[in-house]
């Protein structure tokens, strides 16, 4: 490795003029850099020597040509003479057909261009010279004296009163689109919404989508539910409703079931509903492993323990799933006993206020 | 037509073209402007032209789709999908893919030309970053050019989510789950974005207008000064012979680049309409509409995307989300989401004036590098380079665990691990071999071509015949300017005064000798010279020895050729042509 110590401060150095050789400091020395050769001198193709060849790369080049102009006409052809029709099977083919013509349409013409350019016409190599992008001193302190001329013109050095009131003026401007914009487009801008779902003291669980309510004495252990709250699609913005309300219930055998002390009676018979929206960032929890009572979302695979208050085992989630208290009405239906206890899905600054 | 009557209406229309708009001097000036010509400066161009498609098949979309969150049930020839209640937007989906002769075609082209468009805008920068080409006067164009990269990326997710579909309503939702984790503003800015609760009916048309009208016509606007200064700068070439950092080396744009560059945007189109033709993307029939409740596994975005998830899979839950006198910081979102990739992108927008600042270089450079000539440079690119794959792995963590029937606990605990330690191992990796790399160089110059000649002396030596490079393909390995760390000047002036701004530039040094400290210069023409001097024993010795072994019996009067080594003309070939 060369250990030479150099300065090499900018615009200092010896500026290898376009790579030119530099010189050395002393006469009779060799250069410090090895002088640019120049261009290589040019070596002509085998189209440049020989006719035969030419002729034959010209061939090849109206050839390509004549491939692009198949290949229009055949689309055009399986437009007309090949329609989508009903079946995935004539779809898939008129979508085949069409693609292949354009393909050799659009393929067949490139191709020819570029065997044209590559074969037929002149490589021989040009030489531009750059210049510096900076513009010369004399069209510099031109423009600058433009620019104090036409300031002096405006007399905005002058008055400094004009200059306050311009900047003032039209830093409100923007006001005038952005108050009505920014007043509209959040809609009624009640971000509280995010705290309350569907869910009320007495309202079935529903199966999602039918909207059937489920009776407990149906809910095997075992099985999985995907949940709605009864009268969703009644509510006028259900979509919404149904995005924070979907609810995954599983019933488990009782000895299975961890409970905190103070949601003992949230579940009924080991049966327990928990909100369906990922507490990291709000997917769908929707993949139910029955052997381990694991509960994966499929999006960032956070692993949630159904068995134990739907706690955190693994992955990106900080927090478990919300608990949905529940219960039997008199006909056996399970029923919510109230909302939530807290914001389901991901968490936002205002959360907990 | 016969040929005079061409001729006169084309310079008939060239003078009514020049009487109203002097468009000869435009003619005049650029017609015949040199551009160089590299296999690795078309990246850009594909980019470019798959904008172009996608401009020309997104107008016939257009021309079709509904961008209605309204609810309709479809009926159709999409027998799974018949009474399902969705929206407009999906069921003019479906309506245009399967009722629409070609539109199936159009709209797989569309979405292929996405991935293309920002998968060569990526490796365009890949490009320009390893050679350097960001270097004075081209700055501002990288910029203007990682800002296109964004816009390309804001484009294809909004486009990506317009059907309506399953997929694309979740990764909405993530988007949603994202924003809300923002502080203080989290959640007005979701409502914002979808104009209310997620997802209200609002955002379909809102991301339409983003998908047609904004961001293409901001994309248009930044290509156009894109290329200005393309133009304007003249493109950058690679220190071949006769390339300098005053002149440019090429072909005219008239004829060789109308028939190269605007016959490549078609092949790139035939390409595109290749892939639309024989391979299925986004099939979102398959998904179903949107729903809040269902979701698919599997479900992977758009490849630009993954990174983004990767990220979001990879970050530990446990203990990252503080409450903080009541106000809730989710870091288990807010990290890999926001903090990670903008750390990532501020990094590449301001990477030029970093280099700049480091090497305190304010000359213009025209000469591409190559990336061996720029050991820490191209090791940085390197290790960001492995740290994104390492997320777009891990955004696919679910896929490979049921694919090689893995723990997905295992792949992502791996996957953190490399996330943090791969880039490290990469950056020292790559610089070890760009430096080997320039050492070999040094050696082919100093020492010339292995011939595969073995010759042995009447003494019983044997040496291998070495061939010298001829200029032509030394100039490629010598032409880089050796890069040397800045000097610190000391601490104190010479009356032993404190000098100011001493530790700002002790800071500078410290980088400088980061990037430059582990060199290996260019062989100057003095250590050729001593090289050959060196060598020229042994050519001496092989003279002599020719001479001496006329008169031994058994020789033929040459030294013996024991091994025939490769063609070595090929190889020379292809040394110059790099």
């Amino acid at each position: 490795m060369s250990t030479h110590e150099g300065p090499q401060v900018s615009g200092e150095v010896t500026r290898p003029a376009g790579g030119e050789l530099v010189t050395g400091d002393g006469e009779g020395q060799l250069p410090d850099r090895f002088p640019n050769p120049g261009l290589p001198p040019h070596r002509p193709r085998l189209a440049d020597t020989d006719p035969a060849a030419e002729r034959r790369v010209v061939r090849q080049v109206a050839l390509l040509f004549g491939i692009s102009a198949l290949g229009t006409i055949g689309m055009v052809v399986a437009y007309f003479a090949v329609p989508p029709g009903e079946t995935i099977g004539s779809m898939r083919l008129s979508n085949l057909l069409l693609g292949l013509g354009l393909f050799l349409a659009m393929f067949g013409f490139g191709a020819a261009a570029i065997h044209w350019a590559k074969t037929v016409m002149s490589d021989v190599e040009h030489v531009e010279q750059r210049h510096p992008q900076r513009s010369d001193p004399q069209t510099r302190s031109d423009a600058v004296a433009v620019l104090s001329e036409g300031t002096a013109d405006s007399g905005i050095g002058r008055r400094g009163v004009l200059k306050g009131a311009l900047v003032g003026a039209l830093a409100l401007v923007p006001l005038t689109i952005a108050v009505p914009l920014v007043g509209e487009v959040g809609g009624d801008w009640n971000v509280g919404k995010f705290r309350n779902t569907l869910w009320a003291r007495g309202k079935r669980l529903t199966k999602d989508p039918s909207g059937e309510p489920i009776r407990a004495a149906d809910v095997t252990i075992g099985s999985v539910f995907h949940v709605i709250p009864e009268g969703l699609r009644d509510s006028e913005h259900w979509i919404e409703e149904k995005a924070k309300a979907v609810v995954l219930m599983v019933r488990l055998d009782p000895s299975d079931l961890t409970e905190a002390p103070n949601r003992r009676d949230w579940s009924y018979e080991g049966i327990v509903a928990y909100s369906k929206i990922c507490t990291h960032v709000g997917c769908p929890v929707a993949l139910y492993e029955q052997q381990t009572h694991h509960l994966l979302c499929p999006c960032h695979q956070s692993t949630f323990d159904v068995a134990d208050g739907a706690k955190v085992l693994f992955g990106p989630a900080s927090r478990p799933l919300p608990q949905l208290p529940i219960t039997v009405d008199d006909e056996g239906y399970l029923i919510a006993q109230d909302d939530f206890a807290e914001p389901i899905g991901p968490s936002y600054w205002e959360r907990l206020k | 037509m016969s040929r005079p009557s061409t001729q006169t209406a084309a310079s008939g229309t060239a003078d009514y073209l020049d009487q109203r708009t002097g468009v000869g001097l435009a003619v005049k000036a650029f017609a015949r402007k040199v551009f160089p010509d590299h296999w690795s400066f078309m990246l850009g161009e594909i980019a470019l032209y798959s904008f172009v498609v996608l401009l020309i098949t997104g107008v016939f979309l257009t021309l079709f789709f509904v961008p209605s969150m309204g609810l309709t049930t479809y009926e159709g020839p999409m027998a799974s999908m018949n009474g399902v209640e969705m929206s407009e937007a999906f069921a003019s989906t479906l309506h245009l893919s399967f009722e629409v002769t070609g539109g199936l075609l159009m709209r797989q082209i569309h979405h292929w030309a996405a991935l293309l468009f920002i998968a060569a805008i990526v490796t365009h920068m890949m490009r320009v970053f390893f050679t350097g080409a960001f270097r004075k006067p081209r700055e501002v164009n990288w910029v203007v050019g990682f800002t296109l990269m964004i816009l390309g990326i804001a484009a294809g997710f909004s486009g990506y989510s317009l059907p309506d579909d399953v997929l694309s309503g979740n990764g909405l939702r993530i988007t949603d789950g994202v924003v809300k984790s923002i502080p203080i503003i989290g959640s007005y800015l979701s409502y914002f974005i979808f104009g209310g609760e997620f997802p209200g009916e609002a955002i379909i048309p809102r991301l339409y207008v983003v998908h047609i009208l904004l961001v293409p016509a901001l994309i248009l606007a930044l290509i156009g000064l894109h290329l200005f200064f393309v133009v304007l700068h003249k493109h950058t070439h690679y220190g071949l012979p006769g390339r300098t950092e005053r002149n440019v080396v090429g072909y005219p744009f008239f004829p060789i680049y109308v028939a190269k560059a605007g016959g490549f945007f078609f092949m790139v189109f035939g390409v595109l309409a290749l892939m639309g033709a024989t391979m299925t993307i986004n099939p979102v029939w398959n998904y179903g509409p949107y729903d809040p409740s269902p979701v698919a596994a599997g479900a992977q975005p758009d490849w630009y995307m993954l990174f983004l998830e990767g990220a979001l899979r990879l970050m530990p839950g446990q203990g990252t989300e503080w409450v903080i006198a009541g106000f809730t910081i989710s870091l288990n979102v807010l990290i890999p989401a926001l903090v990670l990739p903008g750390i990532l992108f501020t990094l590449l927008a301001l990477y030029p004036f970093i280099e700049a600042y480091v090497t305190g270089d304010k000359r213009e450079h025209h000469i591409a590098d190559r990336p061996r000539n720029a050991p820490v440079r191209t090791a940085f690119g390197v290790a960001v380079l492995t740290a994104f794959v390492v997320l777009v792995l891990a955004g696919s963590n679910d896929i490979l665990a049921t694919h090689f029937a893995l723990s997905i606990n295992d792949i992502t605990n791996v996957f953190r691990a490399l996330l943090i330690v791969s880039p490290f191992v990469a950056f020292w990796v790559t610089k070890r071999i760009c430096l080997g790399l320039q050492r070999k160089d040094r050696e082919l110059v100093l020492h010339g071509h292995e011939t595969g000649r073995i010759v042995r002396f009447a003494s019983g030596e044997y040496i291998e015949v070495h061939r010298p490079l001829d200029e032509y393909e030394r100039w490629v390995r010598v032409a880089h300017e050796p890069r040397r760390p800045l000097p610190l000047l000391p601490a104190e002036d010479e009356r032993g005064v404190r000098r100011k701004g001493y530790r700002r530039d002790a800071f500078r040094a410290r980088l400088s000798r980061f990037f430059y400290e582990d060199r290996v210069e260019p062989v100057t023409p003095a250590e050729l010279a001593e090289a050959q001097a060196h060598a020229g024993h042994d050519a001496a010795a092989l003279e002599r020895h020719d001479d001496g072994a006329r008169g031994l019996p058994e020789g033929d009067g040459s030294p013996r050729q024991i091994g025939e080594g490769p063609d070595v003309d090929a190889e020379r070939v292809d040394a110059r042509e790099r």
